[in-house]
């Protein structure tokens, strides 16, 4: 279903003509207004009207989480604060927290885009949203909120957590949508088992969108047929607006990032070259309509690929791979560059693996050492010792393959690794360096 | 001839054992025997109770990984030679056998032996033909 059809389905050429007047108007109002682009765009001699088609965008600056960072807290602010109506936060797990400001249109937009994206997995006013992304200071729960409102759904605002709630509200109220992050998903699954409401029994869940988070097609997989729903991809990030950039629709061939409210670009992390389309990097966004926070050529971090090939659906804005990792995410261990999600995915190659690891990285002698922890499945588990043996190293096999690195991979019980209810958090560095 | 056994997933971690162990207590189940089997990474506890089925449901409560099978009790003479001619018997048979643990108790003047052939109904048949005696789950959990 698509909630837009103008803007979804907007031919290219007017497509351009009005990002290239939106992005004139975000940079006159950063550089007359934002006390960080002020200065940055008088430093680089760089006049605003000097933007006169979509490609001089490779003349403006990046904009990191540092910049955002440093201008704690007003800093990134393009109007008075009486004009903000709402703020977020997020906070790293170093230094300052990152501040951004909403107006009333920016709050409208985000409903906006947000409508789109829960029309996307199908959502009507008749449908009933449990919505367990967290509310507060975190995008993903007012996001969602302001999007069911604005299509006049009902949603349920049960936040993170409370599982054994989660469950009591999904089969009493009769759920049809969820939006969480996957790996919540996937521990509601879990109890839902347990509870005896799975497979399929009292309960009435259709479609969700999941975010927040990397995730993978297997975990895709085991969403859907735990739940026989349908698992969309949802993405976004609080220095944009929060969740709402970008969603896949039905057919699942990557995200359709709304265009005519953000710009995006693919960087090489090395080179910070703007990328042809198709090519894997860095994913740079800019936002083309937010007024309290305008974010020129913001550095996600987050490496994907644009891809403009014609949607079954009919939308014709651009879509984004599946995000596979973090350009500041990549471990380092003995001078190779690995991706969590590198490791994830040899592990989703294994029959009856399931996806709950965590990495830890050592230095025992002054060598780096790579162990996964891997919780065993009741499937995997076995009363002779050779047969989870052979499990372990054909984990340790796979590993190797995909990361040409030889780990040591530990079988913990099941359950005993954190489960994540907002980020899930893979990565344990030891190593003193 | 069947006896069934609770085998329980160990993650190689500072007493996890003795809160198996622990749990199994305190829900008043008294361990006939037991063996662990371990590697450097984790290790397998195999345990005889009188009543599997609660053991394996209290420990699953627990949050161990359990897992129930079929062994088979063999007595055997308590003289040097005697497990041999046992295995003899399997071996002959063409049976392989996966693992075994002794009893600490005995039947009589024999030693009793948990044995799990990786075909339980094959090891049962090859045994009794042989005349080697076995032991029923009553008779393991009154030793
Ligand atoms: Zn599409």
């Amino acid at each position: 279903m698509i909630w837009n059809k103008q803007a979804e389905c907007m031919p290219a050429h007017e497509l351009k003509s009005l990002q290239l007047e939106r992005l004139r108007e975000t940079v006159r109002l950063a550089g007359e207004n934002v006390p960080h682009y002020k200065k940055q765009f008088a430093d680089m001699k760089l006049k605003p009207s000097s933007i006169t088609s979509l490609n001089d965008i490779s003349k403006l600056p990046f904009t990191s989480k540092t910049d955002l960072r440093d201008g704690f807290p007003f800093g990134m602010f393009a109007v008075p604060q009486s004009d903000i109506v709402e703020i977020h936060t997020s906070s790293g797990t170093t230094g300052k927290p990152i501040v951004v400001g909403y107006t009333r249109s920016d709050i409208d937009l985000w409903g906006e885009v947000m409508a789109r994206c829960l029309s996307m997995a199908g959502t009507t006013r008749d449908d009933i949203i449990q919505n367990g992304y967290g509310y507060g200071l975190f995008t993903g729960g007012l996001g969602v909120h302001y999007g069911a409102q604005k299509i006049g759904a009902t949603v349920v605002p049960i936040s993170a957590g409370n599982t054994k709630r989660q469950i009591e509200i999904m089969r009493d109220l009769g759920t049809t949508i969820i939006t969480c992050t996957p790996s919540y998903a996937l521990y509601l699954a879990e109890s839902a088992e347990e509870e005896g409401l799975l497979p399929r029994k009292k309960i009435k869940l259709r479609a969700g969108c999941f975010g927040a988070e990397m995730w993978t097609e297997k975990m895709r997989d085991e969403i859907e047929s735990r739940f026989k729903i349908m698992a969309l991809n949802i993405y976004g990030l609080t220095e944009l607006i929060g969740p709402g950039v970008a969603n896949e629709c039905e057919h699942k061939n990557g995200l359709h990032i709304f265009e005519d409210y953000f710009y995006p670009e693919v960087i090489s992390p090395e080179t910070l070259q703007t990328l042809p389309e198709g090519e894997t990097g860095e994913l740079v966004l800019t936002t083309l309509s937010r007024v309290g926070t305008p974010m020129i050529r913001f550095r996600t971090r987050d490496i994907t690929s644009l891809h403009r090939e014609p949607c079954k659906c009919g939308r014709t804005v651009v879509r984004m791979a599946r995000i596979t990792g973090r350009s500041d995410d990549m471990i380092k261990v003995r001078g190779v560059l690995i991706f969590p999600s590198q490791i994830e995915r040899a592990l989703l190659e294994i029959k009856d693996v399931e996806p709950q690891y965590q990495i830890v990285i050592t230095r025992p002698h002054h060598l780096d050492e790579l162990e996964v922890q891997v919780e065993l499945s009741k499937k995997m588990f076995s009363d002779e010792i050779r047969h989870i043996e052979e499990f372990r190293r054909k984990i340790e096999d796979n590993i190797e393959r995909t990361i040409n690195l030889r780990v040591k991979v530990s079988l913990v019980e099941p359950k005993s690794l954190p489960r994540s209810e907002g980020k899930a958090k893979r990565v344990i560095d030891k190593r003193e360096i | 001839m069947k006896l069934k056994q609770i085998s329980v997933f160990l993650e190689n971690r500072k007493g996890r054992l003795a809160e198996a162990l622990e749990t199994l207590a305190q829900a008043k189940i008294n361990i006939r025997t037991l063996s662990i089997a371990d590697t450097s990474e984790f290790g397998i506890l195999r345990l005889i109770v009188p009543d599997p089925d609660k053991a394996k449901k209290v420990l699953e409560k627990a949050n161990f990984t359990v897992k129930e099978n079929s062994v088979i009790a063999v007595m055997v003479d308590d003289r040097p030679g005697g497990l041999a001619a046992s295995l003899r018997v399997l071996s002959d048979a063409n049976i392989n056998v996966e693992y075994l643990y002794a009893f600490v108790e005995k039947s009589g003047e024999k030693a009793v032996v948990i044995l799990r052939t990786e075909d339980v109904d094959a090891g049962i048949k090859a045994l009794k033909t042989a005349g080697i005696g076995l032991l029923k789950a009553e008779q393991v959990y009154k030793l």
